[in-house]
Parts: C-alpha cells; structure tokens; sequence
C-alpha cells in the first residue's frame, strides 16, 4: 500500500497576517527551530509518506527556501520525494490563483492522474501535532470508507466555533451532517482539522466532477452533497492539535510549550517521530557568565549575555549584556542590544534592537516587530 | 567517466587514538564528539569544503563503523557529489598481496588507484585528529606560487614544547632547509602540522620509492619528507597563525572542548563565515528550566537543563535534574546526570547515567586529576567515582 500526500502551503494566511506579509503560513516560524509545515511534513515522513506533493500560491520565497530540496525531511529521492506546485495561472485561463483547496486541486488534475499511490492524505500546513497517519489511512482502509476526516472532539463557544468547521456522525461514525462555519453553534462537537484520507482514485474522481461543475469547496460542494450517498467518515484523535488562528493565539500556542511540559514531549519527543526542520550547522549555543535564563527554549547558535526569561529564542539570536528580555519570542538571528528591556515581544528574522532600548506589550497583544527593523 | 580535479584531499582517520583510552574503545580517534554537537573529523572535513575542495578519500583502519556510518554519502559536508565528494577507502585484499595500512605513507600509496582517477595536479594529506580552522585554498596558492613539490603547514609553537613536534628550519623565503621528527633540541619553533600540499607526481615518485625500501616505516614525517629533501626538491613552509589544537590524549581533548567557551573564545565556532558542518540528528531546541543557572558553558539541542552547569560543553539530548551540578566538564550526548549528583572536571562519554547523588572527580585545581567515564555505563546512586579514574565496563561494577 502506497500512500501520496498532498499539503496546502497557503491556507489561512490571512490568521496571522502579521507574519505572512512575507511568508506564506507554511513558512512561520515556530517553536525555537521549526516552521509550520514541519509538522505536517514530518508526520507525513513518519508514516512512511515519502511522496509530498506542496501546492503553494503566493509569497512562496521563503517556502521554497526552507524546503530547498527536501533533504533535510529525507524526501530528497529518485522516485517521489518532495514536489512543489506553484500556482499555474495558464491552465485556468484566468490571472487569479486558486482561493481554495479544491480549486488548488483543480489545477493539478493531471498530477493526481499520473500518480501510482493507492492512498492520498490531505493536510493543511498550519496543524501542529504529531500523529500517525499510518493508523489513520489503515483504518480508513479497512472500514472501506470513501474519504475519511480527522477530528478532535471539542467543547466550543460560539465564535471559536464560527472560525471553524463540524461534523456529525452515527455510532459507526459515518458522517450525516456537516456544519460549516456555524454561526450558531456552541458546545461539545467533532471538529474538522482539515486533515483527510482518501483513495487517490477517489480524489481524482472529485477533482473531475469539481471542474465539471465548477465546485469550489470540499466541504460544501463534495462533503455537504454527496455525504448521503457515500461512505465518508470520521477518525477522532485525542492529541494536541492547534490551528493557529490570530497573533495572539501564535503566541499562546508558542508560549505552551513552556508552560506545558506534556505537551513538549507530546510534540518533539514521540518516540520514533522526530520533528525535522531544515538543518543550518549552528553551533551550540553560548551561556555567558553573568546570564540568567529561566524556562526558555532555545535553539542552536545563540550567544546569551543577559537575562532571559519565558522566552523562545530562534536560531542565531544573540542577547547583550544586562539586557532583560521576558515573555518574548525572538526570530532567527535576532540581535538584542545591552541593558535593552523587552516583555511580550515578537521579534521577526534579523530585527536588532539597540542597546538600552525598552519595549513591551501585553500577552493579549504581543508588540510585533518587522523583518530586519532596527530599533 | 572522471572528471580531473585540480586538487583532491586524502584525509588519514585511521588512527587508534590509543591515548584517549576508553573514549576510543570502539570508535576510531577521528569519530570522537566534540564541542557539543560535532566530531573531530567534521574539522578538516569542513575547512576542505569551505576550501572548495569537493572530492575526499577518508582512509580508515581502526574501529571504523561509526566513522563509516557517520561520514555515510557525506551529505552533510555536500560531499554528496555527482564528480568527486567523498569516499572511505579501508584497507583491503589484493590479488597479490593484501595489507593494512602500515603507516601515513603507505596509507596513501595503497590508494594511488583512487587518486589517479581525478588526475590532480595536487594532492592534500591531512590527518583526522586536529581541532582547526583552516584555508587550504591559501596554502594550495603558495604552493602553486613557489613551484613547490611540496609545501608542509606550520605553526609556531612555543620553544619548550618544540620537542614534540616534527621541526622544520627554513630560508629567508620560506623554502625548507631541515626537518627533524621529534629533535631533542630543535633549532626552530616552526612545528608541522601534518598538513601536506604534494605536487602528485612528486608525490607518486617518493610514494613508490619509499615502499621499495624495506627499512623504511613508511611514514611522511620519517621517511617520505626527509628523503625528499635531501634529494632538494623544492619544499616550501606555510605558515598559519590560527587556532590549532592536537587532540589526542584526555588532557587535550577537554582543554580543546574548554577552549570554546569563553566571551572571546579561544577557538570560534560561531563564524558563519567558515561553519563546520556535522551530522544532524533532528533534535528538539533546548529547554532551560526554572531554576536552572548556567554559567560560561555550551549547550546543544535536545537538552534538558534543571541544574547547574558551570564551564562545560554539553552535547545534545543531556538531562540535567535540578539540584545535579556540572562543573569544568565535558558531556557527551544521551548522557543523564539525576538530581543531587556532582561532576567536577570529567569527560564523560555518551548514553551514560549518573545517578542521584552520585559524586564524579574532583574540583579542578592545583594538581587535579582529570576523571573520565566511558559510555553506556551507570554510575550507582550515591557512589563516588575517585579523582583520576577511568570507569568502563570492566571496572564499572567493582564500584
């Protein structure tokens, strides 16, 4: 049994508008030293998935430049291996991209033809967790469901919930109703994590009916049509999962890896399941005499002088002298000057704050600085 | 087919290393960790592709799996090469006679076959156990421009140490006069570094002559350069005022580790201008806990940090419990040290545990002692390990 798998680099951009105005979502930077589609990209290493199809859109520089080959994912391969899709205006006759994940689909109808896997998995690239998909798609094979979703059963409020999509489903948990960004619901659902299984003839047969009809949404057009008469079903798993959703929730999501230490294991330390990120040959990082640093991840080629405290610091970032950074997350080669005071800051690649600068936000609005700013 | 290089590396990792005992019981000198996240060989490695020297023979003898393993297709130094990149040549069996390598000289004599396939118009010799930086593209420069036949890499070492070292003494020019191994009162301070740029035609003569001769042991230092120069080949020095560290006892290995920290370093790997490159093993960031202190130390991914760690180079996946004290130390990877255990000046090597309350040598100090743990190996709760020693698995159960 083969399986394909085929990742969105550009859904939900507009969440975290902050950080994608020169990046797509895929390429975030998350948790010390990975970006966002790390995860999905390595779950899908880890179940032995080592045909990855990336369909981007926009702002796919710094995708392109994460990916590089794929090596550093093992998907550097002569069969299969890590492809990347950009948009193909000609094929669609018109100077727009794609808006959705059908329409995206849309366009690579001759890729998912000339594909060989039996099995394709479907994932946006801003889910954080780690799990199997080999479970998932063996399930899905044996219940000989036509597509099976991945959901997590969740208590939510409303407007949680209008950023989001649910399902229904009967004891077998074959799907009956699907609800697509309720405005009216609240309460304890099966939320959709944009995660789907599914035969790749199958997809192929949704891609053609998609472009007969001109059906633009999976969800509605395909899930919300046919779910009566095909089998489509849920697969629930418990693990952590997070959509980021807004600045704010990017920084709490950030800011649990801290303050949860079950769900760091969770995350990085699955047995088996390592989260790869593309490999930069930093050096260890350096503690000065005189530092302080108090429950803080830090990644490799740091050169810390000063105090430092519930921070994430990305590679590269160096902290002077007497400088008091707290509650922040500091992107690659961040340069924090002597004596500077940072608290609730989001701090892009390469920004550099001068020496005895004082900056701070608040957790619910973290202060966010710009790539490459000086302040 | 081959494409001719200009220039091929033949890197010498076929060492024991017998003087750092347990730390090479099973592991060749070149594939023993340092400064937290690398190997030795990953040094010379590096400086010969930040060189632009794309293709590398890696000649091994002794212990060589992990060195095999860790040097794989070299994908992490991009030697993983369409033309050239690197290869590991071992020593093996002819349809004549089969031999290992019987020393530096006949290490590369054996792989003549391999060198002539790039047909270079030089060939670089270097060993695998020097911590360094270096631009063999400059050395490879004087070379050319000197016309030499050979041109030998030194530095300047302090007179009262020149005993150890092969000597050289040179012209106003820098054109070889003498060479001793090892004089017991040398002339000059202008130590080699066991670096050598061969013009190959040169180097296949002299290779070939000195296999012929059954007197010879069959090594650069003490046969191959001196018969070269008494035949007065053009034989030139280059001299490098870098960073340059043999690592080939206990003593050096921590001092070269130790020699990383520091707000100056004495050795620098945070240049991004010359990165050594290593073997990635997709590791989480570090996490630094509540309470932890750190102090003038190194820390690599995967580390867990709770307790104290003071003058020490941390390699990856390292747990620290809190209440456990590292001290002037070197910790390999995987090693845990448990709540309310000490070590003091030590090296310890990988996946070892340190249990709770357990004592690790002595306070470094006047006339202290250097304590090293071999890896894999549990160190009792509450247990102190004598100043000094050296634990692996034939004496580790007597404690």
């Amino acid at each position: 049994m083969s399986v394909a798998g085929i990742i969105f680099s550009n859904i939900h951009d507009e969440n975290i508008s902050e950080l994608t105005r020169i990046r797509s979502i895929a390429s975030v930077p998350f948790g010390c030293r990975y970006r966002l589609i790390d995860f999905a990209l390595s779950n899908m290493v880890n179940s032995n998935i080592s045909n990855i199809n990336v369909i981007t859109n926009t702002n796919y520089n710094s995708l392109i430049d994460h990916l590089g080959s794929g090596k550093d994912w093992d998907l550097s391969r002569r069969s299969g291996g890590l492809k990347i899709f950009s948009p193909n205006r000609l094929a669609q006759k018109t100077n727009i991209g794609y808006e959705t994940r059908l329409g995206a689909l849309r366009t690579l109808s001759a890729v998912i033809e000339s594909m060989t896997d039996d099995y394709v998995v479907i994932s946006d690239c801003d889910v954080i967790c780690n799990i199997d998909f080999g479970k998932i798609v063996s399930e899905h094979e044996k219940s000989g469901a036509d597509m099976t979703l991945i959901v997590k059963k969740i208590t939510v409020d409303r407007e949680t919930a209008q950023r989001n999509s649910f399902v229904r489903s009967d004891e077998d948990g074959r799907i009956t109703d699907i609800l697509v960004h309720p405005t009216d619901f609240s309460g304890t659902g099966d939320m959709i994590l944009n995660m789907i299984v599914m035969s790749r003839r199958y997809l192929y047969d949704i891609v053609c009916d998609a472009q007969v009809h001109n059906y633009t949404s999976i969800s509605v057009d395909i899930i919300a049509r046919y779910m009566k008469v095909k089998n489509y079903r849920i697969y629930r798993c418990d693990g952590h999962f997070a959509c980021i959703s807004s600045l704010e929730h990017y920084f709490a999501e950030n800011m649990a890896l801290l303050s949860d230490k079950k769900l760091y294991s969770e995350l990085f330390e699955a047995e088996n399941r390592p989260i790869y990120t593309k490999v930069r040959n930093s050096a260890p990082t350096y503690y000065a005499k005189g530092s302080c640093v108090k429950n803080s991840l830090c990644a490799d080629g740091c050169v810390i002088e000063g105090e430092v405290e519930n921070c994430i610091l990305f590679r590269g970032v160096k902290i002077g002298k007497g400088a008091k950074v707290k509650n922040s997350i500091l992107f690659q080669d961040v340069y924090v000057g002597n004596g500077a005071q940072l608290n609730c800051v989001i701090a892009d690649k390469n920004v550099g704050i001068r020496d005895g600068r004082v900056l701070s936000g608040c957790e619910t609005l973290p202060y966010y600085i710009e790539k490459g700013k000086m302040i | 087919m081959y494409r001719k290089k200009e220039c091929i590396a033949m890197l010498l990792a076929g060492g024991q290393g017998s003087r750092l005992y347990v730390l090479t019981e099973k592991n060749a000198k070149p594939a023993v960790p340092f400064g937290g996240k690398y190997r030795i060989i990953d040094f010379p490695m590096s400086n010969c592709v930040n060189s632009g020297i794309d293709t590398v023979g890696v000649l091994t003898q002794y212990q060589p799996l992990v060195l095999n393993e860790y040097i794989g297709n070299g994908q992490p130094w991009d030697l993983d090469r369409v033309h050239g990149g690197v290869m590991v040549l071992p020593p093996y069996q002819g349809k004549k006679s089969s031999d290992w390598y019987r020393g530096t000289a006949n290490a590369i004599y054996q792989n003549m076959a391999f060198i002539r396939r790039y047909s270079p118009d030089y060939v670089l010799i270097l060993s695998g156990d020097h911590i360094y930086k270096m631009d063999y593209s400059e050395m490879l420069d004087l070379h050319k421009k000197s016309n030499a036949d050979c041109t030998i890499a030194v530095l300047e070492v302090p007179m009262e140490e020149a005993h150890r070292f092969g000597i050289l003494s040179t012209d106003s020019e820098g054109r070889i006069t003498e060479f001793e191994e090892k004089p017991k009162e040398p002339k000059s301070n202008k130590a080699s570094m066991g670096i050598y740029i061969f013009s190959r035609e040169v180097l296949e003569e002299y290779l070939t002559r000195d296999e012929l001769d059954p007197n010879s042991s069959n090594d650069f230092g003490k046969n191959v350069i001196p018969a070269m120069l008494s035949d007065g080949k053009r034989m030139f020095s280059y001299t490098f005022d870098g960073y340059w560290k043999d690592v080939g006892t206990i003593q050096s290995l921590w001092e070269a580790n130790m020699d990383l920290l520091g707000e100056k370093p004495n050795f620098d790997i945070h240049d991004k201008n010359w990165r050594i490159f290593y073997r990635n093993n997709a590791e989480p960031p570090q996490f630094i806990r509540d309470g932890a202190i750190i102090d003038n130390s190194l820390i690599t991914e995967g580390c867990d940090v709770a307790g104290t760690v003071i003058n020490s180079v941390i390699s990856s996946g390292v747990k620290i419990e809190a209440g456990a004290v590292v001290r002037d130390s070197v910790i390999m990877s995987g090693v845990t040290v448990k709540s309310g255990a000490e070590i003091d000046y030590s090296i310890i090597d990988a996946d070892t545990v340190i249990e709770r309350d357990a004592v690790v040598g002595e306070k470094l100090g006047n006339g202290a002692k250097i304590t090293v743990i071999a890896s894999g190996i549990e160190i009792p709760q509450g247990k102190t390990v004598a100043a000094g020693s050296m634990i692996d698995r034939s004496n580790a159960d007597k404690l």
